[in-house]
C-alpha cells in the first residue's frame, strides 16, 4: 500500500496521522488533510469513472469545486452519497468510494461500447430520434436514463438529521482566501459583526496551493496570524466547511456547512450538515477563480488535468500527479506550476504553448530553469485511452486554425493544461449583479452591483496576490462602513508578488491533426459529455442564442453548471459565428453554488415536525376509541370509529344508521369561529354574506353564503347574533383562516370607516354535535336548558349548563335531523364529551365522524364548500340564489351579473341515482349525455360527493351537471375506465326528509 | 427574501408577509352602476408594471395590517412603505421596456 506519488518534503497532510479508505472496493492509504482525489493520485490512480453519455474513462481534472470528473459515490446503505465531487471529499478512516456511472467498474465498463457508436450520438440526438412513436417515450427512457446518469441516491430513510440556523451580521464575507481574508480583518476592526464563511477545512484559499510568501514570510504565517487576530474578535464567526451557494434578495444569504461529513465516526448528537440563512447588511465576495482547461483532442483522458490543480496536488497535498509531465497553455501564469512541479522532482517534458511568442515572467523563469518550450504549437493527438502516455505536438498555422510540419510524440505520464482563468463571478450574478466581460482576459468580471454588496480579489478580476490582499482590505473597510461602522481604513498592504497570468492568446479550439469533429473528440463540458463539434453542429442547425446552444447540447448544464465550460462555450460559438463574445450574451448562474442536499433543505421540519397538527380538547378519547383520522387543514379529525375489524365501508354505514335511528355525536370543534362586535357589525355582515342579516336578533341564527368578489362560492357556515352589535361567525373547518383574512382585508383597505373588530375564537371552544330522533332526550338529561321544541326552536340558541359546565347551545343541523350544536370552553371539551358518552349509554349514542357527517349531510343535499365547490361555482348554480338579496351590495354581488354567470348551461348542482342501486359512482368521475363506443366523448358534468346511504337503501350522489337544474329526470352517464358504463337518473338534490320535519322536530 | 419595512413593526422577511397585488384600486362604491368592462377591469387586470409599483402587502404573520409599498418590480429595490390611509412616498418613477 505505498503511495508511490507522496512527496515527503512538502504539502499540508500529516503524514503522522495514515488514514485508510477503499475505492471500488480495494484498500488504499492516505493521510490526514488528504481529500479522495489526493489520496487516489498519491497511489497513483487517475481512472476513477466513466462519463455521463459515451462511457469515457474519466480522470480528476480540478482540485476543488470545478471538479466535472471526478464524481464519486461515497459510503453505501442509507448514508451513501451520490456524485461527491473527490476533490472535496475530505478522507476519514474507514471511508469507502467507488465510481459511479461504471460498471462493473471504470476499468472494464460495459457501457463503453457507447464509445464505438458515438458518431449516433451527436447534440440533440435524444429529440431527433425519439421522437416517435409518442407512446414508446416511456420505453425509451427507461433505457437512456439506465445508459447515461452518475451515482445512485439513497433509497432507505436518512440515518442523520439536519439543522437550520437564521442568522444577522452586518459583513457577511464569502471565501476565506487572501482576498476573504484581508476583507474580513479590516471589517472585524471596526467593530462590525462579520461572517466568515470557506468551503474548506482550511483558511487560506489559494495560498494552501502556493509557495508565494507574505512580507518575507510564507504566505500560510500571514493566514494563521489573521485568523488569530480574527478569533479575538468576539463579534466575528468563522465557519470553515461553509459553503455560500445561494445569493438572493436583500442581501439573503444561504450557507450550507459541512459538520459529521468528515469524520469516521458520526457523533448521534451532531447535526450532518446545518444550513445557514443569514441576512447580511453587507456582503463581500472573496471567491477566487476557476481555471479553464484547453480544449484540444482527447483532452479528457484520465490523466490531463488543470495547471492549478497539478500545483494544488503538489504543494497543498504533497502528491506528485505523475512523474514526467507535459505543460498545454496559452498563457503565461501556468509556468508557475511547471516550476513548482520541476522543484517537486516532476520531469517536465516540454511545454506545448498555443502562443505565437512564448512570453512573460514565468515563462522566462521556466527557460531559465531548463523547461523546454515549443510555442505556436497545438496539440495533434493524445495517446492513452485509461491515461496519457504521450502527447503529439505539432506547429500552428499562422491563422492558428489548423496544424502544419512536423510533429513530435512526447512521452509523458500526465499532462497540465491551462486555458486562462474565469473569476467565479457565481454568486455575483445569482446576486444580479451585471457582468462585464474583460477581453484582456477574455473572462466576465463583475461590473455592477445592484445589491449592497462588492467583490475582492480574483472574484473581480485582480489577479496578483498583493493586489487580492489591497482589494480585500479595502473591500472589508468599506463594507463595514457601509454598515454604519467607523472608518477603520484599509492601511498598508502586507508587500507580497503581484504577477498575474498574462500575456495569453485565447484560441478557442486548439486544433488537432484531424479537423474537430473527426478522429477524437474535443470536449467543452466533461461532465455533460459535450464537445466542440456539437457546439457547431448547433449553429449550423441554426441555433444561434446561447441560451439556445446550451440547451439544445446541455452544454453547461450538469450539476457543475459549466464552472470550466461556460466561457469556452461561448468562445468557441463567438469563434464560429464570427462574432465577439459580449455579443454572443452570457450565461445566468443560478442557486446553488454546488449540489446540497435535500436533507439540509428539510432541517429538522421533517417527520412529526414537518407541518403542525391542530387536535380538539377531544383528541385524546378518539385516539381511545380507535377511530382512523382524516387531515382537514391542519386538524386532524376522526373519518370514522371502525369497531373490531369492521371495513370503513361497514363502520360508516353503521354510524349512519345509527344516527338516524337513535343518536350520534360528532366532534364539531375544528370549525372555524369568528367573534365580530361592533357598531356596524351587522351592516358589515351584511356586506360580505350574500343574503341579509339586519333581521336577526339576539338568540337566533342564520345559515350564510361568501361569496369572493368574482363571485365564487368561497366559504359557508351559521353566523348567531350574541347580543346587540356582538356575533359569533362560524366558518368551514377548513376555511377559517382565509375567512378571517378575507374580512380582515376587507375592512382595513375598503371600508376602513366601518367600526368592527373581528377576533378567532375557534381555538376557545370545544364543540359536540348530537343528532337524530334521541338527541333532545339524552341532552335533557344534562343541561337546565329547555329544550322543547316551543322554547328552543330550530335556528335559535340558547345558554346554559350541560354536563354541569357553561355552555352555548345552537339548535342547528348539519345532518337534516334533529340535532343540537353543544359549544363548551375547550377546557371542558373532554368533560363534556364524556359525559355526553356516558348518559348516552341508553340510547345506544353512536359517535361518528367525518365520513358519516358527510353522508348524512349529502342525504339532504347540503354542500360541502371544496367539495360540491371548486372556485368555478356560483350560488346560482347551486340553486341558491334565494339566499342572494336583491336589497343591497354584497362582495361577488356585481360579478353574478355578468353575462357568462347568466349562461343556463353553466354547471349546475343536481342529485344522481344510479340505476343500479347497489352501484356506488365514484367521486370526480365525468358524465356525458350521449354514449360514444370510445372517448373523446362530450363531458357535461362530474360527480362531487358518493356514497351508499343505509337510509335511503341504495347508492346517491351529488353533481354538477350543465343545465341540470332543469334536468331532473334525465339520464346521464358516466362512462369508467375499462369501458363500463354507469347510467344514472338527474334528481333532486335532496334525498332525505325533503319538508325538514325531523330537523325542525 | 425580501426584507419588507412594514409601517407598524418595522423591516421583516418576506415570508412574514402575504402579497395583495396592485395597490390604490379602488372597490366601486355603486358595482351594480359600473358597466361589464370596467368591473372586468377592476376585478381581473393590474398595471403589473416591470418598474416603480404601488402594491398591497398584509404582515399576515406579524400585526395582519394591510399596507402599501413601493417596489421596482425588476430590482426588487423598496422605495417605501406607507399605511393604507397616508399618500405614497415621493419616488423616482422607473419603468423599464
Amino acid at each position: 500500500m505505498a503511495q508511490t506519488y507522496r512527496l515527503q518534503d512538502r504539502g499540508r497532510v500529516d503524514l503522522e496521522r495514515p488514514i485508510d479508505f477503499t475505492f471500488n472496493g480495494k484498500r488504499y492509504r492516505g493521510y490526514a488533510g488528504d481529500t479522495v482525489a489526493s489520496a487516489l493520485l498519491a497511489n497513483g490512480i487517475h481512472l476513477v469513472g466513466r462519463s455521463f453519455k459515451y462511457h469515457r474513462p474519466r480522470g480528476i481534472l480540478g482540485a476543488g469545486a470545478e471538479e466535472p470528473n471526478a464524481l464519486l459515490q461515497v459510503e453505501s446503505g442509507p448514508r451513501t452519497l451520490p456524485n461527491v465531487r473527490a476533490t472535496q471529499a475530505e478522507l476519514y478512516d474507514g471511508m469507502a468510494v467507488t465510481s459511479v456511472n461504471a460498471w462493473p467498474g471504470p476499468d472494464t465498463d460495459v457501457g463503453a461500447v457507447n464509445q464505438l457508436f458515438a458518431k449516433l450520438f451527436p447534440a440533440g440526438f435524444y429529440y431527433k430520434t425519439f421522437m416517435w412513436p409518442g407512446k414508446a417515450w416511456p420505453y425509451y427512457e427507461k433505457v437512456i436514463r439506465h445508459a447515461a446518469g452518475l451515482g445512485k441516491a439513497p433509497t432507505d430513510p436518512d440515518p442523520d438529521f439536519y439543522d437550520k440556523r437564521y442568522a444577522h451580521c452586518d459583513v457577511l464575507v464569502a471565501g476565506g482566501g487572501p482576498a476573504g481574508l484581508a476583507a474580513a480583518l479590516t471589517a472585524a476592526r471596526s467593530g462590525a459583526r462579520v461572517v466568515l464563511a470557506d468551503e474548506n477545512p482550511e483558511f487560506g484559499g489559494s495560498l494552501l496551493s502556493a509557495r508565494e510568501t507574505i512580507d518575507g514570510k510564507p504566505a500560510i504565517d500571514w493566514v494563521q496570524a489573521t485568523l488569530d487576530e480574527l478569533r479575538g474578535h468576539p463579534e466575528v464567526r468563522i465557519l470553515p466547511r461553509t459553503i455560500v451557494f445561494g445569493y438572493y434578495d436583500h442581501n439573503w444569504i444561504d450557507l450550507l456547512e459541512s459538520r459529521t461529513d468528515h469524520l469516521s465516526r458520526k457523533p448521534d448528537d451532531r447535526p450532518r450538515q446545518r444550513m445557514w440563512k443569514v441576512r447580511a447588511q453587507e456582503v463581500v465576495l472573496a471567491t477566487g477563480a476557476i481555471e479553464r482547461p484547453l480544449v484540444f483532442v482527447d483532452n479528457d483522458r484520465p490523466g490531463i488535468m488543470l495547471a492549478s490543480a497539478a500545483r494544488s496536488y503538489v504543494n497543498r497535498y504533497g502528491v506528485k500527479p505523475g512523474n514526467r509531465c507535459v505543460l498545454v497553455t496559452n498563457n503565461d501564469g501556468a509556468y508557475q506550476a511547471a516550476l513548482d512541479m520541476q522543484d517537486a522532482g516532476i520531469e517536465i517534458a516540454a511545454a506545448i504553448d498555443v502562443r505565437a511568442e512564448a512570453t512573460g515572467p514565468f515563462t522566462e523563469r521556466a527557460k531559465q530553469a531548463g523547461i523546454r518550450i515549443l510555442p505556436n504549437h497545438g496539440v495533434a493527438a493524445v495517446d492513452g485511452a485509461k491515461r496519457v502516455r504521450a502527447i503529439k505536438a505539432q506547429p500552428l498555422a499562422a491563422d492558428g486554425e489548423r496544424l502544419t510540419g512536423a510533429s513530435r510524440k512526447i512521452a509523458c505520464d500526465f499532462v497540465a493544461s491551462s486555458g486562462g482563468w474565469n473569476p467565479t463571478v457565481h454568486l455575483f450574478s445569482q446576486s444580479r449583479g451585471k457582468l462585464r466581460f474583460d477581453a484582456e482576459t477574455a473572462a466576465f468580471v463583475p461590473d455592477r452591483s445592484v445589491q449592497r454588496a462588492r467583490s475582492a480579489g480574483c472574484c473581480q478580476g485582480t489577479w496578483g496576490l498583493m493586489g487580492c490582499l489591497k482589494d480585500g482590505l479595502a473591500a472589508g473597510a468599506e463594507a463595514a462602513k457601509a454598515a454604519g461602522f467607523p472608518d477603520t481604513k484599509a492601511g498598508s498592504t502586507p508587500k507580497a508578488s503581484d504577477d498575474g497570468f498574462l500575456p495569453a492568446r485565447w484560441l478557442w479550439t486548439v486544433p488537432g491533426e484531424q479537423p474537430v469533429g473527426h478522429k477524437g473528440k474535443h470536449f467543452v463540458d466533461y461532465q455533460n459529455d459535450v464537445t466542440a463539434a456539437d457546439l457547431l453542429l448547433a449553429i449550423r442547425e441554426g441555433y444561434t442564442s446561447i441560451e439556445h446552444v446550451k440547451r439544445y447540447t446541455t452544454t453547461g448544464m450538469a450539476t457543475d453548471q459549466g464552472k470550466t465550460s461556460n466561457v469556452n462555450a461561448l468562445g468557441i460559438v463567438s469563434q464560429a459565428r464570427g462574432l465577439p463574445i459580449p455579443e454572443i450574451g452570457t450565461t445566468t448562474f443560478r442557486p446553488p453554488y454546488t449540489p446540497v442536499t435535500f436533507g439540509a433543505w428539510g432541517g429538522r421540519d421533517v417527520g412529526d415536525l414537518f407541518d403542525a397538527e391542530r387536535h380538539s380538547p377531544m383528541h385524546a378519547w378518539h385516539v381511545r376509541a380507535g377511530a382512523a383520522f382524516e387531515n382537514v387543514g391542519l386538524w386532524k379529525r376522526p373519518w370514522y370509529y371502525p369497531i373490531g375489524n369492521e371495513s370503513m365501508h361497514d363502520a360508516v354505514q353503521r354510524e349512519s344508521k345509527a344516527t338516524r335511528d337513535s343518536v350520534g355525536i360528532l366532534d364539531a370543534t375544528t370549525l372555524g369561529r369568528i367573534d365580530v362586535q361592533g357598531p356596524d357589525a351587522v351592516e358589515f355582515l351584511n356586506r360580505v354574506y350574500t343574503n341579509g342579516w339586519k333581521t336577526l336578533k339576539p338568540g337566533m341564527a342564520r345559515y350564510g353564503l361568501m361569496l369572493g368578489e368574482d363571485g365564487m362560492v368561497m366559504d359557508d357556515g351559521v353566523t348567531a347574533c350574541l347580543r346587540e352589535n356582538h356575533y359569533l361567525m362560524h366558518t368551514t373547518s377548513g376555511g377559517a383562516g382565509d375567512v378571517l383574512a378575507h374580512l380582515e382585508e376587507y375592512l382595513q383597505t375598503e371600508w376602513p370607516e366601518l367600526r368592527v373588530y373581528l377576533t378567532t375564537v375557534t381555538e376557545q371552544y370545544a364543540t359536540a354535535a348530537l343528532a337524530g330522533p334521541n338527541a333532545r332526550k339524552l341532552l335533557q338529561e344534562v343541561t337546565d336548558i329547555d329544550l322543547s321544541p316551543e322554547a328552543f326552536p330550530f335556528m335559535t340558541f340558547r345558554e346554559g349548563t350541560v354536563a354541569g359546565v357553561p355552555a352555548r347551545v345552537f339548535r342547528i343541523s348539519f345532518s337534516g335531523d334533529l340535532s343540537f350544536e353543544i359549544n363548551v370552553h375547550a377546557d371542558h371539551g373532554l368533560h363534556m364529551w364524556q359525559t355526553l358518552m356516558s348518559v348516552g349509554e341508553k340510547y345506544d349514542i353512536t359517535p361518528y365522524g367525518t365520513e358519516t357527517m358527510h353522508v348524512l349531510r349529502a342525504e339532504k343535499g347540503f354542500i360541502i364548500v371544496g367539495q360540491e365547490t371548486d372556485g368555478t361555482v356560483t350560488p346560482i348554480d347551486l340553486g341558491m340564489d334565494k339566499l342572494c338579496s336583491s336589497k343591497k351590495d354584497f362582495i361577488g354581488k356585481r360579478s353574478l351579473a355578468r353575462p357568462d354567470m347568466l349562461d343556463p348551461q353553466r354547471k349546475q348542482f343536481v342529485g344522481l341515482l344510479p340505476d343500479d342501486p347497489e352501484e356506488v359512482l365514484e367521486e370526480g368521475a365525468q358524465l356525458v349525455e350521449v354514449l360514444k363506443d370510445a372517448p373523446p366523448m362530450d363531458m357535461v358534468g362530474h360527480v362531487s360527493s358518493s356514497y351508499m346511504s343505509p337510509n335511503l337503501g341504495r347508492s346517491f350522489a351529488l353533481a354538477l351537471v350543465e343545465g341540470g337544474l332543469h334536468k331532473h329526470g334525465q339520464k346521464v352517464f358516466a362512462p369508467m375506465p375499462g369501458g363500463k358504463t354507469i347510467a344514472c337518473t338527474i334528481t333532486n338534490p335532496v334525498f332525505f326528509d325533503p319538508e325538514g320535519e325531523r330537523l325542525r322536530a | 427574501m425580501l426584507l419588507i419595512p412594514c409601517p407598524y413593526c418595522g423591516a421583516r422577511t418576506e415570508n412574514e408577509f402575504a402579497y395583495g397585488g396592485e395597490a390604490h384600486k379602488v372597490r366601486p362604491e355603486h358595482p351594480e352602476e359600473v358597466s361589464d368592462e370596467a368591473w372586468a377591469d377592476y376585478l381581473f387586470l393590474q398595471k403589473n408594471t416591470n418598474g416603480t409599483y404601488y402594491e398591497r402587502w398584509v404582515h399576515a404573520h406579524g400585526c395582519r395590517r394591510w399596507f402599501n409599498l413601493v417596489r421596482d418590480t425588476l430590482t426588487n429595490q423598496v422605495h417605501g412603505a406607507y399605511k393604507i390611509e397616508e399618500e405614497p412616498p415621493k419616488v423616482d418613477e422607473t419603468t423599464y421596456v
